[in-house]
């Protein structure tokens, strides 16, 4: 297979994939390198990466952090059975997409207008992008490609992303448990001994006491702990 | 205009496939700008907002009328262009379909707002009725204002005749609205030669619209302060001066190019792709857009009728400009005609950028400042081209 888009660095100011003649891949296929392939030859290979390179870490985006639609909190808990089947992955979450300034956490977040940041930070050389609105997807995943040598896995639930090593589309649930599943045929096949443990926490956040919990605590995400639609809160501060 | 409309019409709901390809249609014998006008009413528009400024076209009047029916839920006379494109922007954050026109003078007024837009996401429809923007004033057509648009990375498409602007108006909003692609679609067409003149237009039943716009489907998040993601602002990066604001800048820029080439594909499937080409074998091509298709259309059917070798490409989108396309079908032509409504001749220096031997290319005719451009013309370049005289007399 010809390898349209490769890890990185590609350089100080690449082309797109899209300039560089990448497509999006059609209903019921997926992106690998670039070239059309079946959903399941894509996720092979995003397997073995994750298996294989250092520091294997699934940064999940806003659209799975919230459970705002039906099908997303079984898309976060089928995450986080695929993260519990990756040797030592981390998660490390994009939960916006505002530049942090002056500075970001790296250990504790990504973010889509300098996610090289946390990617050389925490040395991460194969990781797994969900959830992300595909705009910040692309953005990321480019400058991703440009500045690092990250294996980029995207997983999304509409057409894909041409930037990405292996880019999976319309997903959902379901297919993350495929990927799972396809993990652990790859971990087996590789010897890879590992017993089905959770990601750890994210060492940067303080552990949060619930029974003391404000909306204060959340300093500048506290606007995203607003109630949800139809939801009526009795018990306020 | 009044707020008006609880009217709560009811439509049959379709894809824009169907709509497009497979509904019933109606002749009707109406200008470009009621086609325009149709156009939206059968898009399930949320919000249009208008600076209906003459001398633009009647488009934003008539579409005021189709709020006041019912077929628009918000409408709204903003204070002037730039006003009106920035709060077609702002309408965008939230999540809804809208529709605005301008043209001339007016449309450079709002180009501030206008060429934001993309990088943005802004998946507005923008009418464009072309009309003469230099000094000194006049309200009469010239595509010039056309050029203005052509690099801020919307989609451009360049409407023939009244058909045209029917059917490009409503393929404006699925193109613009689709995950990959998010941007604006700017559909063009010559002021007063297409707006005020009539033609036939097939049209849709009034009582069938496009599937409403859906929010959540979309590359950013809608500002829906209820709905948890969606509250996440869409922040532009702020511009510090380090290597990391600029990249960021930088990406953003190809993401919208990115975006602008996807459409393509769209382009392909509801318009039957970005050029129209007959006679594919000839030895001289004319390539046109929009008025000027037409008055190429008319001069091809004489050469026809003389037998002369002389086939036609006539180009609907101007951006994604359909570089392949062009490059593929003049590859064994001898010459080729641009005539063009404008000074400078945009779409000629797109074509001579497209094709690896431009000095096949002539430059012309071109009229403007409200000129007619009679068919004579371009049949005097077609006699130039293949060496034989012709006695223009006009």
């Amino acid at each position: 297979m010809l390898k349209k888009v490769t890890e990185g660095p590609a350089g100080y100011m690449p082309q797109s994939a899209p300039y560089m003649g990448v497509e999006l891949a059609p209903e019921g296929q997926a992106l690998l390198y670039g070239n059309k392939v079946s959903e399941e030859e894509a996720m092979r290979d995003a397997a073995k990466a994750l298996l294989t390179r250092d520091n294997p870490t699934i940064f999940p985006g806003p659209q799975v952090l919230w459970d705002w639609k039906d099908d997303v909190a079984a898309k976060a808990e089928a995450l986080l059975e695929l993260a519990s089947e990756i040797p030592n992955c981390k998660i490390i979450p994009m939960p916006d997409y505002r530049p942090k300034y002056p500075k970001i956490d790296v250990k504790a977040e990504i973010n889509p207008n300098h996610p090289n940041l946390t990617i050389l930070d925490n040395k991460i050389k194969a990781c797994v992008f969900v959830g992300v609105h595909c705009h910040y997807a692309n953005l990321t995943l480019r400058m991703i490609r440009a500045g690092t040598d990250c294996y980029t896995v995207a997983l999304c639930a509409y057409m894909g992303h041409e930037e990405a090593m292996a880019s999976i589309r319309d997903l959902h649930a379901e297919d993350i448990h495929k990927f799972k599943e396809i993990v652990i045929e790859e971990r087996n096949k590789l010897g890879i001994e590992w017993e089905t443990t959770l990601p750890p926490e994210n060492p940067s956040l303080p552990k949060e006491d619930l029974t003391t919990l404000s909306p204060a605590d959340y300093g500048e995400y506290r606007s995203l702990i607003m109630t949800r639609k139809g939801e009526h809160v009795t018990e306020v501060e | 205009m009044s707020p008006n409309p609880e009217k709560k019409l009811e439509k049959t709901l379709v894809d824009i496939n169907y709509l497009l390809k497979e509904a019933p249609r109606e002749k009707h014998f109406i200008t470009g700008a009621q086609a325009m006008a149709e156009a939206v009413k059968r898009a399930s528009v949320d919000m249009a907002i208008a600076y209906p400024i003459t001398p633009q076209s009647e488009v934003m009047h008539l579409v005021g009328d189709i709020y006041a029916q019912g077929h628009i839920k918000e409408y709204y006379r903003a204070e002037e262009e730039l006003g009106t494109m920035s709060a077609i922007a702002g309408a965008a954050r939230a999540g809804v379909r809208l529709f605005t026109a301008t043209s001339g003078p007016g449309l450079l007024r709002g180009l501030e707002a206008i060429v934001s837009w993309p990088g943005h996401r802004v998946p507005a429809v923008l009418g464009i009725l072309t009309r003469v923007i230099n000094a000194p004033l006049s309200i009469q057509p010239d595509n010039i204002e056309m050029a203005y648009m052509m690099h801020c990375g919307a989609v451009m498409l360049h409407a023939e005749n009244q058909q045209d602007t029917f059917d490009f108006t409503l393929a404006a909003f699925a193109i613009a609205e689709k995950v990959d692609v998010y941007i604006p679609v700017a559909v063009a067409t010559e002021g007063f030669f297409v707006t005020h003149a009539k033609g036939y237009v097939e049209m849709t039943p009034e009582d069938m619209a496009l599937t409403e716009f859906d929010p959540v489907a979309a590359p950013v998040p809608a500002m829906d302060n209820e709905t948890p993601p969606a509250r996440i602002q869409r922040d532009a990066p702020v511009q510090k001066s380090n290597f990391m604001s600029y990249l960021i800048h930088a990406v953003w820029q190809q993401e919208i190019w990115d975006s602008n080439k996807r459409a393509m594909k769209y382009i392909y499937e509801y318009l039957g792709g970005p050029i129209e080409v007959k006679n594919p074998e000839s030895d001289v091509f004319l390539i046109a857009s929009g008025c000027a298709a037409a008055q190429a259309r008319e001069a091809w059917r004489y050469a026809q009728e003389a037998g002369l070798s002389v086939g036609l490409i006539k180009v609907r989108a101007i951006r994604p400009f359909p570089i392949d396309e062009i490059r593929d079908a003049v590859k064994n032509a001898k010459s080729i005609i641009v005539p063009e409504h404008n000074i400078i001749g945009w779409l000629c220096k797109e074509v001579k950028a497209a094709i690896p031997n431009g000095g096949i290319v002539t430059e012309g005719p071109r009229v403007y400042g409200g000129m007619t451009l009679p068919v004579e013309l371009i049949m005097k370049e077609i006699h130039n081209s293949l060496g034989l005289e012709y006695d223009l007399k006009l």
